[in-house]
């Protein structure tokens, strides 16, 4: 007979065995999957997960999705550790992205890379501002954040369609629902003409390591954990909850907006309907499956990054739906959470006993 | 104790219980007579809980026999516990407090029996006033006293044929007028035949109403004695082994300059249950500790709390070394030199997930340990260091999780983090409880020393006999209200128990008007 058995204490080991182990679940359930719609599991498992990563052109466009998700991952791990369930990071990118394309869009005609520096920070004070309106909800009126963040994501979501289906449609776009076409200038430089991929991931790579110093070295890191191990414990040591929280979610908003803002004046280059194809969700799924670790955040948001582009692979080459996308990131998160019980259980084999 | 099976009316043996990672029980032999008043003791985590709700059915033992009545029997659980004649009064009731007295009966008896409430609220008053607890069936549960809702736990054990009654630390939450009447009714139960298990670390108790004891320790039998016939050291010897000192006498001081006073202190909680507090005043010396007693939940969480800076209140109601202090925050008052030692030592003290380094930060930020908001953890170790070896904490390394130590060392440790900090006052609450009594001693040694130095201490604490040992005044905080503080030599015990009632205002009331004093 099976039982779950409490551990003495948690398992350093199983956090870190527990992704993997949802990895290998998601694989199987997905070559079943594959099975079931008639294809041959192991070539299609193969195309979703290695052949996009079979050329450099490949590993470069990984490059491209690793970046808005390692952006967006750091921030929502500085709240996740405060234990503030901020879902909004889909909401600030695209703010950010929105905000960051209102400053473009004044920029048309600009010759000069230093119209970056205003676009930049334009997007990312957009997405901090769609996170500071979380952070008064939450602080002002106790309002819980599961709840404002996901319903700012449908806002912003709503105001993004206006805008492109209206102020900042192209006057010469004969009515596509797009922005102008940025100026070249207002673009992000890129790393060679030959691939798409452009210098977001040095800003990812460069706030992964701010924000890791921030939690190991500094102070205010130091109290977002404690604050969101035990909230007793703060509130004894003399914190103060309601400035981590507004701490927390302007960061993650402005991280959230720069990817935003990072995406329209990189691989996009104007504002569409669907500058995200989900990257603020996935990045929640990220943080988690990282272990909340730079390292695991790292590892994490390339193998999410990875199935935006077998989504992409299957479809091309399968005619499969690319909302197969969604389905692995579902049972990858799925799967993690069951596999995340073993943290805090172990499972017993107990020989049946005779019992009166 | 050899006894005639006819006599016997429990018998357990070789009664084992292992918990993850912790053998509760381990071989294990108790036997109760009939009419036994026996006494189950031991200190926190000695497997004495364990061991009752293994009796009661609540738990099952990994291995053992149970003889009931001289018959070997399978316990199924409570409700087969109490079918057999088994009682249990539990520490933490289980009653509606917005029920009745007698709907709360009702809840546990088979349906038939419960199905006239005339009949049984008559039972109620025949079978408390018959035991000298009377109880009015019609009240609701919220409006007795602590003392009150014990009785309807009792009672609840008595309308059946109940042979034997086990009471869990029933004492913990009494004032001392109400342990004597308790005493009177287990008495007159025990003169009837009933036998009871009483369990306790109380030795003046166990001598005063048992007539056997079983003593536990680590989850095994040590000794077994009639506390009638061995004196209270030998008891205490048997409960913490040989090697571990037992009492200490401490000289009393007198203290000098006032370091806190509250002026007029009120308070109405948020939380609809907290306590109001109503206009304390209470002056606390240099160089004294000053004993609150009382029973919980009668407004000390929330004194505490104000004095933390936990809750905050206007400025000058709290004054520490004359400042007005009363809406500072816990930061700001911990730099003029306030500690606090929380109840909870795990989730307000120290937070369980994080290590002892990390720990130390959590209350002494301000002592030079980060500099322009970056944390200089390579002197946070060395504090941390430095209290794990002067308070002999026992744990793996500095880096140990706080919820790996066990209660008296993760106690060791905050108290020697908060005394480190050389403060100026430090209050400190129920600062030995569940705790071990060779750590408790160290405890109250480094709370002395940090009197003689000079420190002002407010201890609040439920165990009396600790506050008449270190307090060199002492006072007691009921529903809100603080009575006089005065020298500890000059406070008996009686006096101290009509405080912890509520009755302040004259010296020699008789216990009588207690329970009005209550609701």
């Amino acid at each position: 007979m099976l039982k779950l058995e409490k551990r003495q204490a948690d398992s350093r080991l199983m956090s870190y065995v527990s992704p993997l182990i949802a990895i290998v679940l998601t694989l199987l359930a997905g070559a079943l999957l594959f099975s079931v719609l008639g294809h041959d599991p192991l070539h299609a498992l193969y195309t979703f997960f290695i052949s996009p990563l079979t050329n450099a052109y490949g590993w470069t466009e990984l490059g491209i999705k690793v970046a808005p998700l390692l952006l967006c991952a750091m921030g929502l791990t500085l709240c996740y550790r405060a234990k503030i369930w901020n879902i909004g990071a889909e909401g600030q990118f695209i703010m950010g992205a929105l905000g960051g394309s209102m400053a473009a869009l004044q920029f048309l005609d600009a010759e000069s890379r230093w119209v970056l520096v205003p676009i930049l920070i334009s997007g990312s004070i957009s997405g901090l501002l769609w996170g500071a309106l979380a952070a008064w909800l939450k602080t002002r009126f106790n309002a819980n954040e599961i709840l404002t963040t996901i319903m700012l994501n449908y806002i912003a979501l709503n105001a993004l369609l206006y805008a492109v289906h209206g102020p900042l449609r192209d006057p010469a776009g004969f009515n596509f629902p797009e922005s102008a076409m940025f100026a070249d200038a207002a673009l992000l430089p890129l790393f060679s003409d030959d691939y798409r991929l452009n210098i977001s991931i040095l800003f990812a790579l460069f706030f992964t390591v701010v924000i890791w110093t921030v939690m190991a070295r500094s102070w205010v890191g130091y109290q977002i954990q404690v604050l969101g191990e035990d909230a007793k414990a703060a509130r004894y040591a003399g914190f103060n909850t309601n400035r981590l929280t507004w701490f927390a979610l302007l960061v993650c908003g402005a991280l959230a907006g720069l990817a935003g803002v990072a995406e329209v004046t990189g691989p996009i280059g104007q504002l569409i309907p669907h500058v995200s194809p989900g990257y603020g969700y996935a990045a929640i799924i990220v943080v988690f499956l990282g272990r909340m670790q730079p390292f695991g955040i790292l590892l994490a948001s390339m193998l999410l990054a990875l199935t935006f582009m077998g989504g992409e692979m299957v479809q091309i080459e399968m005619s499969l739906p690319k909302s197969l996308t969604g389905l692995f990131q579902g049972m990858l998160l799925f799967f993690l959470l069951a596999a995340d019980l073993l943290i805090s259980y172990r499972i017993v084999f107990q020989p049946r006993t005779a019992r009166a | 104790m050899p006894a005639q099976e006819s006599t016997m009316r429990l018998h357990l043996s070789g009664i084992r219980k292992e918990y993850p990672g912790c053998l509760a029980n381990d071989d294990i032999e108790l036997l109760v007579n009939a009419g036994e008043t026996h006494a189950l003791l031991g200190e926190n985590g000695a497997g004495k809980s364990t061991l009752m709700k293994i009796i009661y059915g609540v738990i099952k033992p990994d291995a053992g026999k149970i003889v009931w009545q001289g018959e070997a029997i399978q316990m199924n659980g409570p409700a087969h516990a109490r079918q057999l004649g088994i009682g249990m009064v539990f520490q933490h009731f289980s009653l509606f407090e917005t029920l009745t007295v007698a709907e709360n009966i009702a809840l546990s008896l088979p349906a038939d029996e419960s199905r006239d409430m005339e009949a049984l609220s008559e039972r109620i008053r025949e079978i408390s006033t018959h035991y000298g607890m009377a109880l009015d069936p019609d009240r609701h549960v919220h409006t007795l006293s602590v003392g009150a809702q014990q009785r309807v736990e009792i009672v609840r054990c008595l309308l059946q044929d109940i042979k034997l009654l086990i009471l869990d630390e029933p004492t913990s939450v009494l004032t001392p007028q109400e342990v004597r009447e308790l005493f009177r009714t287990l008495k007159t139960l025990a003169a009837e035949g009933c036998s009871i298990l009483f369990i306790s670390h109380k030795l003046d108790e166990v001598t005063e109403l048992c007539n056997a004891a079983t003593v536990l320790r680590n989850g095994r039998v040590t000794g077994r004695c009639n506390p009638q016939e061995v004196s209270s050291e030998d008891l205490a010897r048997m409960m913490v082994g040989e090697d571990t000192p037992l009492n200490q006498n401490y000289q009393k001081a007198e203290g000098g300059e006032t370091a806190l006073s509250l002026n007029n202190l009120s308070f109405t909680p948020e939380d609809p249950f907290g306590v109001t507090l109503n206009n304390l005043n209470l002056k606390v010396k240099a160089g004294e500790i000053l004993g609150i007693a009382g029973v919980a939940g009668n407004g000390q969480d929330e004194l505490c709390a104000l004095l933390s800076g936990e809750e905050t209140t206007s400025p000058e109601s709290i004054e520490l070394l004359g400042q007005n202090i009363g809406a500072m925050s816990p930061d700001q008052r911990r730099r003029l030199g306030f500690a606090f030692v929380p109840e909870e030592r795990l989730g307000r003290g120290a937070v369980p997930n994080m290590s002892l380094v990390e720990n130390t930060l959590l209350s002494s930020s301000h002592r030079d340990l980060k500099a322009n908001g970056w944390i200089n953890y390579r002197k946070v170790r060395e504090f941390a260091r430095d209290i794990i070896e002067k308070y002999n904490v026992k744990c793996a390394n500095e880096y140990a999780q706080a919820k790996s130590l066990s209660g008296g060392n993760l106690q060791k440790f905050i108290i020697g983090r908060e005394i480190e900090q050389q403060p100026k006052l430090l209050v400190c609450s129920h600062p030995t409880w569940g705790v071990d009594i060779g750590a408790a001693i160290l405890i109250r040694h480094a709370l002395i020393q940090l009197r003689d130095e000079g420190a002002a201490i407010i201890v609040v604490s439920e165990d009396i006999d600790e506050l008449y040992q270190i307090s060199d005044r002492i006072g007691a905080i009921c529903d809100g209200q603080l009575s006089p503080v005065k020298p500890t030599q000059d406070v008996g015990i009686e006096t101290l128990g009509q405080w912890m009632a509520g009755q302040f205002g004259h010296d020699s009331a008789n216990p009588s008007s207690l329970e009005s004093a209550h609701a």
